[in-house]
């Protein structure tokens, strides 16, 4: 126990790089998600293919090699120092990696959802005389956005989870710093385990408890 | 020692992988294998000699310790020809060595269940594992040390030119751990040498760490894009397992290595491989003598 | 639902989707073709690469490393729906003694990422299990506690009236569990084990900290070895995406048959728990 307490800044300094990347990652995830799933619901039969060959690239890969991947590619771009806000390249590398992996559920979840809204709806949408983008952006999506938030929520703990995949990508979070810590202090490496888990645990739990009560906010009256 | 640093730089269950033309044609010495070598009844030697053959564990995965192209028949690198001198001295040729890849896992294992007759495999000789296995030598004393491009060899001589610089290692291994405790770097940890060396290449991280030994076989595949700086900081003996309590096979060993030492064969072996970085050849270390 | 976005498309429509079609498919083949031109002028597409990949070690390697993924993830998927099973029975149970540790189980092991767990394991014990096996056990106590979640939906899902009627004949609760509810639960949840297939598919990649030799471990040597990165690691992904995409096919193509057959697991499969659902593909672990 006292290891931990010991280390409790170098602790701190990992969850809050997985913070920075969930929070990173979850955005740029939410954003393109919520695009292709446009893509996959719209008339224009490229974009269709668009989203679901994205889709089944992206969901049936493991992350390690996308994020493998993400540190090899883009330097072969030329981009190989993009750090921002006082985080090194690594970490960009990683938010790239991890959110394109994302995206491809979120827009799954996001298309689903929008199938969940009553057929009802769009028919009157365009029945007043909305287009596609119309009715989608004012009609459909809002009242989608209540069945999209459960299964955002097992994303985003996800996602919360995979963060630790980086720790073989060249970025310092809570999991290298277990293994760190598991290696500097080679008797405690149970109260090490454990305690880093809680860490995970209570991050799970608040993301779990945010998520509800944003649902509830969101509640739209059917 | 509960985590090699090697552990993550292991190939585990391929054989024989290709190096794509980069490998050096004469990375092998000329060994001479000894006529008719006698040997008391009943003793390792014996049985080995009299077979004609014997099983090797080696490491085929790093660049000039112990690596395997494809086609090759054998791996090459440093280790390897000490294992060839070994064998050389019971009078077996080099078709007769069976080269069985090891893993830092299974090293240990492997000789308790016999698996293979000897283990040469960038083998630290730590009290551990003196406890399950013999380990005879060092025959080559190697420490943390610094991978650097070329271009940085005069700006960066040491550990203490990496403050607040992208230093690369394996996730997990104490050589960063060290880096980041003492000299105060910005850890990016991989999961294999070569992912850190490509970021190397790529400059987004400064030096690769972890043993020189390991460095210098990198540094041997582009000597004029990377070098090893810095005095090692820390030491690592490499030694050659065998089974426990088999004294006689340990005082075989020390003797052929120790004659490789004195005759100047040792240190062709080290020029043809590890010396291929450019560095100089160093001293052969000081082996231990038999329990 | 998506038919009702756009009506049938009259001339005016059509031609604007004709256009957006083109000009989608212009925009994207140039992103493409972007890439792949600056990926060409890298060097990562030479011809030595190709000649050095097409070397059968290359392929002996890739099939070891295929082998020992599959392998792995064959046992584990077993593994964890035997314990899936074990935990989801103890969370049904009347005795809070065996309920509450249960639900504890589940959701710790539900919340820590996969990879610690994998840590842990190999690290732990003093080297007990080999990388094989802490790999497999953590897969194990990973998904077994996402099937017991499935299955404990499913065994709700199983309809009142046959519990009722074998307790009725005088069953005891464990004979009512084993004999009626179980094996009607693991087909009604049959999909949702298939999509836990390609999860427990992928995160036998995690293998890789602990230098476990399974396809992308092999793929990074490979990668080593012939010195580029990214089309060896694209190759192991596609292998990959062939895999789990027939997989994810083929959960569909059973629940659209249950479905048929009149075994709704579409309503067990549905609860607040988005895990579940097999066609979502789950949430991305």
């Amino acid at each position: 126990m006292d290891t931990l307490v010991d280390n409790r800044a170098e602790i701190w300094e990992g969850f809050r790089l997985t913070l920075w990347l969930l929070l990173t990652s979850g955005v740029l995830a939410t954003l393109l998600g919520t695009v292709l799933g446009s893509f996959r619901v719209s008339p224009v039969p490229t974009l269709r293919w668009i989203g679901t060959s994205y889709v089944n690239v992206f969901r049936n890969t493991p992350l390690v090699i996308i994020l493998v991947m993400s540190a090899a590619f883009w330097p072969t771009l030329g981009f190989n120092d993009v750090g921002f806000f006082g985080y090194n390249t690594f970490v960009t590398f990683a938010i790239l990696g991890l959110g394109l992996y994302t995206a491809a559920f979120v827009c799954e979840a996001v298309r689903s959802g929008i199938n969940s809204v009553a057929t009802g709806q769009a028919e009157a949408a365009r029945s007043v005389g909305m287009t596609f983008a119309q009715s989608l952006r004012l009609v459909v999506l809002p009242q989608a956005l209540r069945a999209v938030i459960p299964p955002l929520t097992s994303i985003y703990i996800a996602l919360a989870k995979n963060t630790s995949i980086t720790a073989i990508v060249g970025v310092p979070e809570a999991a290298y710093v277990m293994r760190r810590l598991s290696n500097k202090f080679t008797s405690d490496v149970y109260a090490i385990f454990f305690g880093i888990a809680a860490g995970y645990v209570v991050l799970v739990l608040v993301l779990s408890v945010l998520l509800r009560l944003a649902e509830r906010r969101l509640a739209v009256a059917r | 020692m509960r985590f090699t640093r090697t552990k993550a730089a292991v190939g585990a269950l391929a054989l024989g992988l290709s190096l794509a033309a980069c490998g050096s044609d004469s990375s092998s010495t000329e060994v001479e294998v000894a006529e008719d070598p006698a040997f008391d009844e009943g003793t390792t030697m014996a049985e080995l000699s009299d077979a004609g053959s014997i099983r090797i564990g080696v490491k085929v995965d790093q660049p000039g310790i112990g690596f395997q192209e494809p086609g090759a028949d054998a791996p090459t690198g440093f280790d390897i020809e000490i294992a060839r001198i070994i064998a050389a001295g019971l009078g077996i040729e080099d078709d007769g060595i069976e080269w069985i890849e090891t893993v830092s896992d299974n090293r240990e294992p492997f000789l308790e269940n016999d698996t293979v007759d000897i283990v040469v495999a960038s083998y630290s000789i730590t009290e551990e594992r003196r406890q399950l296995v013999g380990q005879a030598g060092p025959y080559y004393v190697t420490g943390q040390q610094l991978l650097v491009r070329e271009d940085d060899k005069e700006t960066i001589t040491g550990p203490e030119d990496l403050e607040g610089s992208n230093v690369c290692s394996v996730t997990g291994s104490t050589s960063l751990d060290r880096m980041v405790d003492e000299y105060g770097s910005e850890p990016v940890p991989f999961a294999t040498y070569s992912e850190c060396v490509e970021q190397l290449k790529n400059e987004s991280v400064d030096a690769v760490t972890t043993d020189g030994a390991i460095l210098l076989g990198y540094a041997a595949e582009e000597p004029d894009e990377l070098e090893v700086v810095g005095e090692a900081f820390s030491e690592e003996r490499y030694g050659v397992g065998y089974s426990k309590g088999d004294t006689e096979f340990c005082q075989y060993i020390t003797d052929t290595v120790q004659a490789a030492m004195d005759d100047g064969t040792w240190a062709e072996a080290f020029e043809a491989t590890l010396g291929e970085s450019g560095v100089d050849t160093p001293e052969p270390p000081q082996m231990d003598p038999c329990e | 639902m998506t038919a009702a976005l756009f009506d049938v498309p009259g001339p005016q429509s059509r031609r604007r989707a004709a256009i957006g079609t083109i000009v989608a498919a212009v925009l994207a083949a140039a992103l493409v073709g972007l890439v792949g031109w600056k990926l060409y002028r890298e060097g990562e597409f030479e011809a030595e690469l190709w000649q050095d990949l097409g070397q059968p070690n290359i392929a002996r390697a890739v099939w070891l490393g295929l082998v020992s993924t599959l392998s792995a993830a064959a046992v584990a998927i077993v593994l964890s729906v035997i314990f899936g099973a074990v935990l989801a029975i103890a969370r049904l149970s009347d005795h809070r003694v065996l309920r509450i540790p249960a639900a504890i189980v589940v959701e710790f092991f539900r919340a820590v990422p996969l990879l610690l767990l994998i840590v842990f394991v190999f690290f732990g014990f003093n080297n007990l299990f080999s990388d094989y096996w802490s790999l497999v056990l953590a897969l194990m106590l990973y998904n077994g506690s996402v099937l017991a979640e499935v299955f404990r939906a499913g065994i709700n899902a199983v309809p009142r009236g046959q519990s009722e009627a074998a307790y009725s004949v005088g069953m005891l609760k464990s004979q009512v569990m084993s004999s009626i509810l179980l094996p009607q639960a693991v087909a009604i949840m049959l999909p949702a084990i298939i999509s836990q297939c390609v999860v427990v598919l992928k995160d036998t990649a995690l293998g890789v900290i602990i230098a476990y030799g399974d396809l992308v471990f092999q793929a990074n040597l490979i990668a080593e070895f012939v010195d580029h990165t990214i089309v060896p690691l694209a190759l192991a992904a596609l292998i990959f995406i062939v895999i789990n995409y027939a997989l994810s096919r083929l959960a569909v193509w059973l629940e659209a048959r249950f479905a048929r057959r009149g075994r709704t697991s579409a309503g067990a499969a549905r609860p607040t728990d988005m895990q579940l659902a097999p066609t979502a593909g789950g949430a991305g672990d």
